[in-house]
């Protein structure tokens, strides 16, 4: 059966990221996740349109596509705020006190992991090792590991992204 | 190339980049990096550049040094001094004392038991080599074990030579590797995969990840010897996306590889042709398991199946496949090079070579560190960690992760071997090791590798979806101080029937934080339990 392509969602140049992707795996099913990969990359999230725009490209039921991208971690369907801050909550991270950060961002900012200020400013996220272990407890403030992080001193790089 | 070929471009490697008089090697793998020795080097190098001092003093970037808590760890050489915790402002300095009299307040000790109490094997060129560099590595025997396979062995002489080490997968069951690959090779079938597993989705360690950034190159050499014994031509890297330098350094080197046709088609001018692609993880502690993981590949979500068939004989797309663990791999290359019988000349009767840990948690040295197999908890703990910080003391090391155990002060004096860790009721696992002192509370410790369990279970099968959730449910009464002895029975009860009734390794070990927490600190359960209190004082009772 003759197959025609979809176009992508809108004229975003962003898109070409993915179509790139897409057209290395020659528009292989297989190639779902690492579609997604490029798709989060590129846009930050997995937005819906997104989501129906692969599953055509792809021949893969949406219904899948979802299943896949709800089954991983690592991806959200949901846009992330301005600034992220990811707690380390592996044992490592666990043992040295990394429950004690969350608690302060989570107290300060009214924010539980996984949620986002009102504000759109700032997203809480926790993660189960970044494999930085030996500088526990570890946070990634804005994709920058940094480590033997307090309560104090979280709050302090949260509150350079906020208070202005 | 040629073994020899392999050897003129290793030394005119060397020929073209006179010796410098100076060469500070600085750590640029991630523990490193996020103390900020991307920074230092661009400070010592803008120093070296003002005082012109070019053509003798050489700055390099190196892999992981070991002692990543004191990090940026750097070398000079040839003064042999090592400083750590280095920041900007340390550059005049250290460029003015090269040759000289260190600077005293950043030498980091390098004849500790940290340094001298460990054997590399696996680590033999991480902090020595530019990862990034593929003439490093060559310049270090690199790819001379693939070269001499090709030329010289045939692939069953290879699977003996790897069987004669007593090899034994370092990804967490030791299971024997020469044995898997000749499975392998027997598989009949048109197309054979190998897949490298480097999702290491333990919590708690990060072993994989220091190997892949500090010496690539050796992954992809004992990739490449294993698919030329078992007969495969497609090799996939699965690595987690949680670990971008990983990713990007494995791309170079890969990419580097290709163009020396190391790797590729027709290696060294042979028939021999093996291809490397890198898939990412996406994030699931399941997909590390390898039907999991080979569903993943596939694009699907990593879900498990019932095993037989196993990978060997039906894997990736229904093709024989081998699987094997990052450093698994990385040993490959010095067993061939250094033959069977000197692997297994190391370590313990059953338990050969080495092992790599990610010593971490309350210990005053954390870090990377390789052993010999056979040491004890009591040498790895105070000898080369140093012992417990501030005052506390040692109360048990939790092994293996989620599918381990902790293992409490009495066994100190073990040795370290598969069999006598699982006697005492944990794993060797992939090799994360947690120091705990008496401020960690043990049910507490169980609760957070069962809550870790929950959420990472795959959904597939009732006894592991249901059960741990139960089980989190029953701990975490535990901890609030709401349970009853009924409750501590029932929880007993539920481990067994977890334990025996899962379909992966998942569910089968998610039991084992809390039987071997149950096993050696069940006065803490009872005290929970019976007085309402939590005797380290982490857990909040309510009343
Ligand atoms: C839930 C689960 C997670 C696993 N995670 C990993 C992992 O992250 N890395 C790894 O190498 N092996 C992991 N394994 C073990 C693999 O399934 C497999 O045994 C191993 O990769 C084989 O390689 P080896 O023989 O070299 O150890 C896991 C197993 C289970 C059941
Ligand atoms: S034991 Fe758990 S992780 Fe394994 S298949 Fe069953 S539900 Fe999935
Ligand atoms: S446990 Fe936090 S980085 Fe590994
Ligand atoms: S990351 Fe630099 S010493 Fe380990």
């Amino acid at each position: 059966m003759h197959f025609t392509k979809p176009s992508p969602p809108s004229d975003d140049k962003r898109w070409r990221i993915v179509e790139a992707t897409m057209r290395r795996h020659g528009y292989d099913p297989n190639a779902l996740i690492e579609t997604l990969h490029s798709v989060q990359q590129t846009f930050g999230y997995l937005e819906t349109e997104a989501l129906q725009y692969v599953a055509k490209a792809l021949r893969v039921p949406l219904s899948k596509v979802y299943g896949v991208a709800t089954f991983y971690h690592f991806f959200t369907l949901k846009p992330q705020g301005e600034h992220t801050c990811v707690v380390c909550m592996g044992t490592a991270c666990y043992i040295k006190g990394a429950p004690h950060v969350v608690a302060a961002i989570s107290e300060k900012y009214q924010i539980q992991p996984g949620e986002t200020t009102a504000d759109g400013k700032l997203s809480l996220l926790t993660a189960r090792c970044i494999g930085a272990c030996g500088l526990a407890p570890a946070v990634v403030f804005d994709g920058e590991v940094a480590g033997k992080v307090t309560p104090e001193e979280a709050l302090q790089r949260i509150g350079r992204w906020t208070d202005q | 190339m040629t073994p020899e070929e392999l050897r003129r471009l290793a030394e005119s490697h060397e020929e073209a980049r006179p010796e410098p008089r100076h060469r500070i090697k600085i750590c640029v793998a991630a523990g490193c990096l996020s103390a900020g020795s991307d920074r230092v080097r661009e400070a010592l190098q803008n120093e070296i550049a003002q005082r012109g001092l070019e053509s003798e003093c050489e700055v390099k970037g190196v892999g992981c040094l070991g002692l990543c808590t004191a990090g940026p760890l750097m070398l000079v050489e040839p003064d042999g001094v090592m400083y750590q915790g280095v920041t900007e402002q340390d550059a005049p300095a250290i460029v003015e004392s090269l040759g000289k009299k260190p600077v005293e307040q950043l030498v980091c000790p390098s004849d500790m038991s940290f340094f001298t109490k460990q054997y590399k094997i696996v680590l033999e060129n991480s902090g020595v080599i530019d990862p990034e560099k593929i003439e490093d590595y060559i310049a270090r025997d690199g790819y001379t074990a693939l070269a001499r396979v090709l030329e010289e062995m045939t692939p069953q002489e290879v699977i003996d030579e790897i069987t004669r080490s007593g090899l034994r997968g370092r990804g967490g069951a030791g299971y024997p590797t020469g044995l898997k690959w000749s499975t392998v090779a027997k598989a009949g079938g048109s197309r054979k995969f190998v897949i490298c597993n480097a999702d290491e989705g333990d919590p708690g360690a990060f072993m994989d990840r220091s190997v892949l950034e500090s010496d690539p190159h050796r992954v992809l050499e004992g990739m490449a010897i294993a698919a030329y014994a078992v007969g495969a031509s497609q090799g996939f890297l699965y690595v987690r996306a949680e670990y971008p330098l990983a990713v990007k350094r494995l791309r170079t080197a890969i990419r580097q590889a290709e163009r020396l046709g190391l790797l590729g088609n027709n290696i060294c001018g042979t028939t021999f042709s093996f291809h490397v692609d890198i898939r990412l993880g996406a994030g699931a502690f399941v997909c590390g398991e390898e039907t999991a993981l080979i569903a993943s590949i596939e694009g699907k979500r990593g879900q498990p199946r019932p095993r037989p068939p196993y990978p060997a004989e039906y894997g990736l797309w229904g093709y024989p496949t081998l699987i094997n663990n990052v450093e698994t791999f990385a040993n490959v290359a010095p067993i061939i090079r250094n033959g069977g019988d000197w692997f297994a000349s190391i370590g313990t009767e059953k338990s050969k070579g080495t092992k790599v840990f990610a010593l971490a948690g309350r210990v005053r040295n954390t870090g990377l560190i390789e052993v010999p197999m056979g040491i004890t908890l009591r040498e790895i703990i105070f000898d080369i960690g140093g012992g417990i910080p501030d005052g506390h003391r040692f109360k048990a090391v939790q092994t293996g992760g989620p599918s381990g155990g902790c293992i409490p002060e009495q066994y100190l004096d073990m040795p370290v071997d598969y069999e006598s860790l699982a006697k005492v009721g944990s794993i060797m696992g992939s090799g994360g090791m947690i120091v705990m002192d008496e401020t960690s509370c043990m049910v507490d410790v169980a609760k957070f590798f069962m809550d870790f369990c929950v959420s990472e279970s795959c959904g597939k099968c009732v006894p592991c979806r249901v059960g741990t959730a139960q089980m989190y449910h029953l701990l975490n009464k535990i901890t609030s101080g709401e349970a009853t002895m009924e409750d501590l029975a029932l929880l007993e009860e539920l481990c067994d029937m977890v334990k025996y009734t899962s379909l992966c390794g998942l569910g089968q070990t998610a039991p084992n934080p809390v039987l071997s927490t149950l096993q050696y600190f069940r006065e803490e359960y009872i005290a929970h339990i019976v007085d309402k209190q939590c005797p380290a004082g982490v857990c909040q009772m309510r009343q």
